[in-house]
Formats: structure tokens, C-alpha cells, sequence
């Protein structure tokens, strides 16, 4: 049986790698007596992917992992049987059954939803409401918005425009759009004080880092970007419903990309069976 | 969210922050406010390797039971972390409270290698303990020393406390007890260093004066409190199967270097042979119950969630009862994934039988340690492998379909000639050509692939050995090129590849080894002019080592280039380990006539283990 978890991941777990949160669930599965189907060959492993490695320091409460079971199992049962294998920095807290065919989250992933925080013990622009509002106001106004990407083997500048596709400062506005009430309960109000709500593009084709937007409006503002003053929380990620192999659909693009959440992506071999579940 | 002791900025600033943020699975927690006594165990080396030692996980387990105790833990910040601390003045802290280590009683210090000696002091002063023992007050925590090493503690005597000369199941408890007496008390330090000198296998260092003869070597070593005895005598746990054992092991979340269930199966080893400290070191041997050990790997696998085991012991095909406990994890392991690794196994019908069963045959190697080359220095090092024990162990293992090999021997053995050198090679080839000969063409899987390793002899004390001279690293660098060219030669060369392991290392580890309580003095410069982690090739200057002991008067080969007099008094003479230094000298000679001692099995050497009443030396025989 094919199932996809979504979990959280904060605290001091922000500081754990993707590889070693993989091996962390592969023993906490093992503790909990939830039987994972392994691959074939002399040294199998489970099969079990995630959507999106999280990058280091980052938290979230939208992380996705597709498993293969061995044998059905009920969301409840499933839950609270791993949830006591878990330390306090990583929760599951959601569990969806996939179809046989569905592909996986990192095949289907096309969108992050981010919230930006200023650490407690720092400081920022953007804990001033005035100069927060114009900051957000100006940036979405402008026609180009040029980053400067680093990859192995060079650095260029790209517009990110079209990838932003929605920045605010307001929850109320960021539900609106999104359709999502997320809260970013699992970050503790009194290190963090929230300051911007995003979504982004993601995926295998374009995948926009938040931390490369954040700098891009503080260098807009003529402010140094300082990463240890911010604390980035992921808050969802999406597949997208009208996806074409190999295309990027955005908000504004013809057909625009229709997202839902990858814990209620269903959408199988739409356009052929590639990609599975494991390794 | 759990307080950490760095800060985001640092930890977003360093490789592998997971080292320095505790929380493992099967972490202890308790309130530190809570308890009577703050211990703190620390591997001297970086977090990788110190949480992989069985050692630490006993003991941490034995001394969270008691609530009166929190153990905490403690590793070597890599050097990158190190910088920043020293920078920022952040004190070392212990990786479940993230507390400073200098607020605790105790730091345990594990001592596995020498050449962590410079580690032991970084641990210190990041921890803002004064490094030398006589300059703490009574705010310091008493920082004691065990493991192997402390069986020879004087070249780091001075940044001691104490030393715990035995198996740590022991004394702890008993110590802690004095502990809180003293506390309650309000007795200056000394008093409760006083009492513990009085307690079996408690060495206090500061309570003994050594002095030398004008050729360096010793002359007298004495104890100067009355509390203090003049032998030390190692303690021994008498029961290994009604004994501490961790059931929930630490769970590391970053890849460490043993990320497995490990099963002491026995402790101690009937070999003797001459090289081996830790063959004399462990006497008598002493099994567990088969039915402890199932027991055990059980509840550490439903507990841990790791995917292998592997079970530990030094020369493990003696343990009796290996069968029943091997087939026992394959049946009811096995089809749950989970992996049994069975090192220091003798390669015959068993574990051939076994290793198919767990391994992949084509990816897995077949390992021998035959130590040396030739039949006249096995002979001279006691180890009862045969050439023909070899060739047929390696000729079924072909057939089995095997084709990988690795072969461990040393280099600069007592007595070694280059005919023994020469022989290393020899045997090499003859694995090879065993091979050829065995399996049919059509039934080979590809060419044979032999790996063969050398390291450097390092003459160790309570061995036979603690006589010898140990060779120097020109000849070791001479040889290793004379053993190169010798395989280059050999019809099979092509399928054999020759490592070998560095000589600069090999020597200071020599000096330790067999050092005396002076060298605390080089080991003070050394670590003040830089040198830290010096056993990673990559920052092991020994420039700056030839200079420490310049510095101080002292010649390295004074330690390792003389055959040691059969009358000279050693540094470590003050500790019984049960094994007698007349059984190691009679050994010696032995040795020097390349006669073989049979096992504890077979027949009793009268080594002097039997004192302790344990083990093999309570077995019957039949």
C-alpha cells in the first residue's frame, strides 16, 4: 500500500540533514513495527522518498514522505503507532492512503509555501510594519525580479518574477490565495516574529529558494541580507493538478496551474507511468 | 523546543552540526537539579567515532540507573568548532543538558589510543578545566581516566585526577557513594582523592613519586599517601551475563562509524597471542550466556530500530556457543532486513555457511589476519594461524563463490628478517593462485581481488613484547618499498593491492605506549604549539612533535629503539592485571625461540588470570 506522511520539522531538528532524517524514519518505522516494503536485491532498503530535501536550518510543518506498506493500515492506527517513535522536533501529522499508481511527491511537486520569521535576538527592516508594507509594495510592482543563481558550474542572473506567486505580509490575504489555513503553529512565537508569507515555484524543472527572494527584496531595499536573522518555516507543498512533464505552470501562465496540497494529490499516470514510490 | 548550548549563527557555520545538539533516541533525560552527582563521558575524539564505542553506552547506561546519577556525554569539537569556541569563549558542554562540563563532579575520560592524548587536553581547556591535576580547586570536576590506555596512565598522569584500572561494571557505583560523603562533607579536594585511592583499581596519580636512574630508565616508584597503595590491581566484572548492559543503546541521527546494534559476546581472548594487549589485558576470557545475548540483541533491536548487528569480541570463533546464537539472529532477524556482521571470525565451514547466509558473496571480502608471513614469525607471535589453515579456508570460500580477500599483517616484528617480509608477499600470491586452481574457468567471477595490509608492530606493555625495540620509520618506510617491490614481482601481482599505514604516527604511538609520566610534559608543548587530533594524518605535524620532545630533554628513541633490560622496573609495574610480568618475560623467551604456547583451552599457561577466579579459569574441561 502506497501512503504519504506529512510531518514537521523544528526545533533542534532543523540542524538534522535530509539523509539522516531518512534514516531516522527508517528506525522509527522499525520501532513502531510498521512494515515497510523493501526493495529487491542483497541490500534491500525501504522504499520511501521524500517530496523535497529541506535545507539545513530550515523548519516546517509541511514535509512530505511517500512509503510503500507491506500490509493496510488505518490513518489512526498509523499515527499515533509512529507518532510514539518520535522525538519532539518531528511529528506526523498527516497520513494519505495514494493510489497504486500515484506517482511520487517529488515527481509532482510544483509549488512551497513559506513563512519568513526575524529571530528573537535580531533584528530587521521588516519588523516595521511602514517600511515592511512599501518594501512588499514595490517588489510585487516590479516587472523583473533578477536573482543571481550559483549552480556547480557557474552563476547567472535569472528573473524570478513569474515563480513569486504570492508574497505578503498578511495571513489573512496568504489563506485567501493559497486556500490553505496554515498557521505555522509549530514555531514558537516567542524565538520567531513573523514577517512575510510566500509561494514559490518548486520542483524538479525551476525550484526558487526562499532565502534568494528574501534577499533579492533586501537588496531591493538597499539592505544587507544577513541569513542568521531570519528563520524561513515551510509551511505546504503542492502538486499541480494540470501538470505537462517538463513545464512549469504558474498562477499566470495559460493554463494556469490549478495546486493542491501533495497530502490531498491524487492525480496518478496523467500523462504516463513514470517514477515510483522508492528509491 | 530543547535549549542548545550554540548558537543558529554557529550552527549554520560548521560541518555536521547533528554532533552538537544531543537529543539522540534513547537520550537520558533527567532534571540536572534533580541529582546528587553530574558525570560526564567523554570519547577524546570527534563525534562520529566516540559514539561508536561500546564502552561509553555500558557505562552511561549503568550510571543513568541510579537517580541519584545524570551521565551526560561529551565528544571532541572538530576543529572548525573548535576555532569559534576559543574565539567566543564558549565553554565545552555536555550534549544533553547543553551544559558547561566544567559545572560537573565528574569528566570520565575514555582513553582507547594514544594518540588521542592531545585531544584529552583540548577537551579540557575548551571545557576551562585546568589542565594539570594538582591546579583544580574543589569547583572542578574530578576528571578521571580508563579504557586500555589507562593501563599504562603515566605519560598522562599530570592531567588527572584518577584512573580507573578495570572494567568499569565494577567500582563506579561504590565511588559515587564516597563521592556523595565527601560532597556532604565540605572536605577539601585532596580528602576525596585520599578515599578513592583507597578503593580496588583507583589509581590517583598525584599520590606516587617516580624516580630515575642517570639512563633515564626507573629507578623507584612509590606511593607517598598512606591511602594510597603500592599496587594497583585491575578489577574484573566475575559474571558477564548477570552484569549492566545497555537494552536501549543510543540512536545517533547522523551516520556514525558503528551504526549497528553491538553484542559483546565474551570479553577476554584464549589466543595469548604476543603482540595482542588486549589478549592480555581481558584475561581470563569470559562468555555470556547465550541466553543473556538473545535476551539482549532483542531488546536493542526493537529499542534502537537499527537495521544490523554485529557481534563483538576478539577472536570470536571461540565463543562456544556462536552457532546456536547466529543461526538464532538469522531466523529471527533476518527476514525482518536486518543485517548480522560477524568480524574476527575464523573463515571455516561455518562461517562460510553463515557469511552466505547474511552477506551478498559477490560484494562481500573474506578476511584473514595472519599477522605475518612467514610460519617461523607466526610462530614468534604465537598466533596459531597455519598456512594451510589459510589456503584451505580461502580455496572452500572460492568454490563457495567468494573472490575478494584481504589479509592483515604487521610490519617489523621482533626478530623480523626480510625472508618474513618477503613472505607476505609469497602468501599473498599463493591466495591468488589458489583460486585459479580451485575454480573452474567457466565458474569464475572474474579475477581474484586480494587486498593486502600492513601496519607498523607497535610493542605494547603486559605483553611479551614490552621488552622488544620497536623499528623506526626509516626502516619502515624502507621495507614497506621492499615488501611493494616483492608483490610487483609475484605472478598474481596484478590482482594484489598493497596498503600500508603511516610510520610518523606508529612511532609516537611507540613512545606512549611504553612512555613514563616525564612525557606529560612534551605532550603539554605539543598540544600548546597546535597539535590536536593527531591521529587524522591530516593534522598530525611531527615537526612540531620532534620539537616538544627536544624541548624537554627527552629522545624518542630512548622509548622505543632499546631492547628494555629483563630487570628494568616499567612505568607500569605498579599495576596487576593478574597476568604475571614473570609469565610476559617467560613468554619473551619463548618467543625468541619461536616455540608456540597452545591456548587457555587447551592447556593452562599459568599466566597468574587464574587469581581472579573467573572464566576460563573456572571451566570444566572435558
Amino acid at each position: 500500500m502506497k501512503a504519504r506522511l506529512k510531518f514537521s520539522k523544528t526545533g533542534s531538528m532543523r540542524f538534522i540533514g535530509h539523509l539522516d532524517v531518512l534514516r531516522y524514519f527508517q528506525k522509527a518505522f522499525r520501532r513502531a513495527g510498521i512494515r515497510i516494503s523493501y526493495s529487491q536485491g542483497y541490500s534491500p532498503h525501504q522504499l520511501m522518498s521524500f517530496a523535497s530535501p529541506l535545507g539545513i536550518g530550515l523548519s516546517s510543518e509541511g514535509e512530505y514522505l511517500d512509503i510503500v506498506l507491506e500490509e493496510p493500515v488505518d490513518a489512526e492506527c498509523f499515527l499515533s503507532r509512529i507518532n510514539a517513535q518520535m522525538n519532539e522536533e518531528i511529528e506526523v501529522i498527516g497520513f494519505t492512503v495514494l493510489e497504486e499508481d500515484a506517482k511520487p511527491s517529488m515527481a509532482v511537486l510544483a509549488a512551497c509555501d513559506y513563512l519568513v520569521c526575524v529571530k528573537a535576538d535580531k533584528d530587521s527592516f521588516l519588523i516595521d510594519q511602514d517600511k515592511r508594507f512599501s518594501a512588499i509594495s514595490r517588489f510585487r510592482e516590479r516587472s523583473v525580479i533578477e536573482i543571481l543563481k550559483k549552480t556547480k558550474r557557474s552563476e547567472k542572473m535569472v528573473d524570478i518574477k513569474e515563480h513569486i506567486y504570492c508574497i505578503t505580509d498578511s495571513r489573512e490575504e496568504f489563506a485567501a490565495f493559497t486556500g490553505q489555513r496554515q498557521s505555522g503553529r509549530f514555531l514558537d512565537k516567542e524565538l520567531y516574529r513573523p514577517v512575510l508569507f510566500m509561494q514559490l515555484t518548486a520542483g524538479s524543472v525551476v525550484n526558487i529558494k526562499p532565502e534568494l527572494v528574501l534577499e533579492a527584496l533586501c537588496r531591493q531595499e538597499g539592505r544587507e541580507y544577513d541569513r542568521f536573522s531570519y528563520q524561513i518555516h515551510r509551511l505546504e507543498m503542492y502538486g499541480d493538478l494540470r501538470s505537462v512533464k517538463g513545464q512549469v505552470h504558474t498562477p499566470f501562465s495559460e493554463p494556469p496551474c490549478e495546486l493542491a496540497p501533495l497530502s490531498e494529490f491524487q492525480a496518478g499516470a496523467a500523462d504516463g507511468k513514470e517514477g515510483r514510490a522508492g528509491d | 523546543m530543547r535549549k542548545l548550548a550554540l548558537s543558529d549563527e554557529i550552527l549554520l557555520s560548521i560541518e555536521k552540526p547533528a554532533r552538537y545538539i544531543g537529543g539522540e533516541i534513547n537520550m537520558v533525560k533527567k532534571n540536572p537539579a534533580e541529582v546528587d552527582i553530574r558525570f560526564c563521558m567523554c570519547f577524546p575524539d570527534v563525534y562520529e567515532i566516540g559514539m561508536s564505542h561500546l564502552g561509553i553506552q555500558i557505562l552511561y547506561d549503568m550510571l543513568n540507573l541510579r537517580e541519584d546519577i545524570y551521565c551526560e556525554r561529551v565528544y571532541s569539537p572538530w576543529m572548525d568548532l573548535d576555532k569559534i569556541m576559543r574565539e567566543k569563549n564558549i565553554p565545552l558542554f555536555a550534549l544533553e543538558s547543553q551544559e558547561p562540563v566544567k559545572d560537573f563532579d565528574f569528566l570520565g575520560i575514555t582513553l582507547q589510543y594514544e594518540m588521542c592524548y592531545t585531544n584529552i587536553l583540548q577537551v579540557l581547556s575548551l571545557a576551562q578545566i585546568p589542565l594539570l591535576a594538582r591546579e583544580r580547586t574543589r569547583q572542578h570536576p574530578f576528571v578521571i581516566g580508563g579504557g586500555p590506555c589507562a593501563y599504562n596512565p603515566e605519560p598522562i598522569a599530570d592531567f588527572f585526577d584518577l584512573f580507573y584500572i578495570g572494567e568499569g561494571e565494577t567500582v563506579y557505583y561504590e565511588m559515587m557513594d564516597k563521592y556523595k560523603e565527601w560532597k556532604r562533607s565540605g572536605a577539601p579536594r585532596e580528602e576525596f582523592l585520599k578515599t578513592a585511592a583507597g578503593l580496588p583499581g583507583i589509581y590517583v596519580p598525584m599520590f606516587y613519586q617516580a624516580e630515575y636512574k642517570e639512563d633515564g630508565t626507573l629507578a623507584d616508584f612509590y606511593p607517598i599517601q598512606p591511602e594510597a597503595p603500592r599496587t594497583v590491581v585491575k578489577q574484573v566484572e566475575l559474571d558477564m551475563s548477570d552484569t549492566y548492559y545497555p537494552e536501549k543503546p543510543l540512536v545517533p541521527y547522523s551516520k556514525v562509524t558503528q551504526d549497528r546494534v553491538v553484542l559483546e559476546i565474551q570479553r577476554g581472548c584464549i589466543r595469548g597471542c604476543r603482540f595482542c594487549q588486549a589478549g592480555m589485558l581481558y584475561r581470563p576470557i569470559r562468555p555470556r550466556d547465550v541466553s543473556f545475548l538473545k535476551k539482549r540483541a532483542k531488546a536493542m533491536l526493537e529499542s534502537t530500530g537499527h537495521d544490523e548487528i554485529s557481534l563483538s569480541s576478539l577472536s570470536s570463533s571461540d565463543y562456544k556457543d556462536l552457532p546456536e546464537l547466529v543461526y538464532w539472529l538469522i531466523d529471527e532477524f533476518r527476514g525482518k532486513g536486518v543485517n548480522i556482521s560477524l568480524p574476527s571470525l575464523r573463515i571455516d565451514a561455518f562461517a562460510l555457511d553463515v557469511m552466505s547466509k547474511v552477506q551478498d558473496i559477490r560484494k562481500s571480502s573474506l578476511t584473514f589476519a595472519p599477522e605475518a608471513g612467514s610460519q617461523r614469525m607466526r610462530n614468534v607471535i604465537n598466533k596459531g594461524l597455519t598456512e594451510e589453515t589459510i589456503l584451505n579456508g580461502a580455496s572452500d570460500a572460492f568454490l563457495g563463490g567468494w573472490n575478494r580477500v584481504k589479509l592483515y599483517f604487521m610490519l617489523g616484528l621482533p626478530g623480523e628478517t626480510e625472508e618474513d617480509i618477503e613472505q607476505i608477499a609469497v602468501l599473498s600470491d599463493k591466495i591468488a593462485r589458489t583460486y585459479y586452481d580451485t575454480v573452474p574457468k567457466e565458474k569464475r567471477n572474474g579475477k581474484v581481488n586480494i587486498v593486502t595490509s600492513t601496519s607498523i608492530f607497535v610493542p605494547k606493555p603486559f605483553t611479551p613484547f614490552q621488552w622488544s625495540p620497536m623499528v623506526s620509520r626509516e626502516y619502515a618506510l624502507e621495507k614497506r618499498e621492499f615488501l611493494l617491490d616483492r608483490i610487483k614481482s609475484e605472478r598474481n601481482a596484478k590482482s594484489i593491492k598493497y596498503n600500508c599505514h603511516d610510520a610518523d604516527v606508529s612511532e609516537l604511538e611507540g613512545v606512549f605506549a611504553r612512555g613514563d609520566r616525564r612525557l606529560c610534559k612534551v605532550i603539554l608543548q605539543a598540544y600548546e604549539s597546535g597539535c590536536i587530533y593527531d591521529a587524522w594524518s591530516e593534522f598530525f605535524h611531527y615537526d612540531k612533535w620532534k620539537k616538544a620532545f627536544a624541548d624537554n630533554g627527552l629522545e624518542i628513541d630512548f622509548y622505543i629503539k632499546r631492547e628494555r633490560a629483563e630487570d628494568e622496573l616499567f612505568p607500569w609495574d605498579f599495576i596487576d592485571i593478574g597476568v604475571t610480568k614473570r609469565f610476559l618475560l617467560e613468554e619473551y623467551h619463548q618467543a625468541k625461540r619461536e616455540m608456540v604456547t597452545p591456548n587457555c583451552r587447551e592447556k593452562c599457561a599459568g599466566c597468574g588470570a587464574a587469581k581472579f577466579g573467573c572464566g576460563v579459569c573456572v571451566e570444566e574441561r572435558g
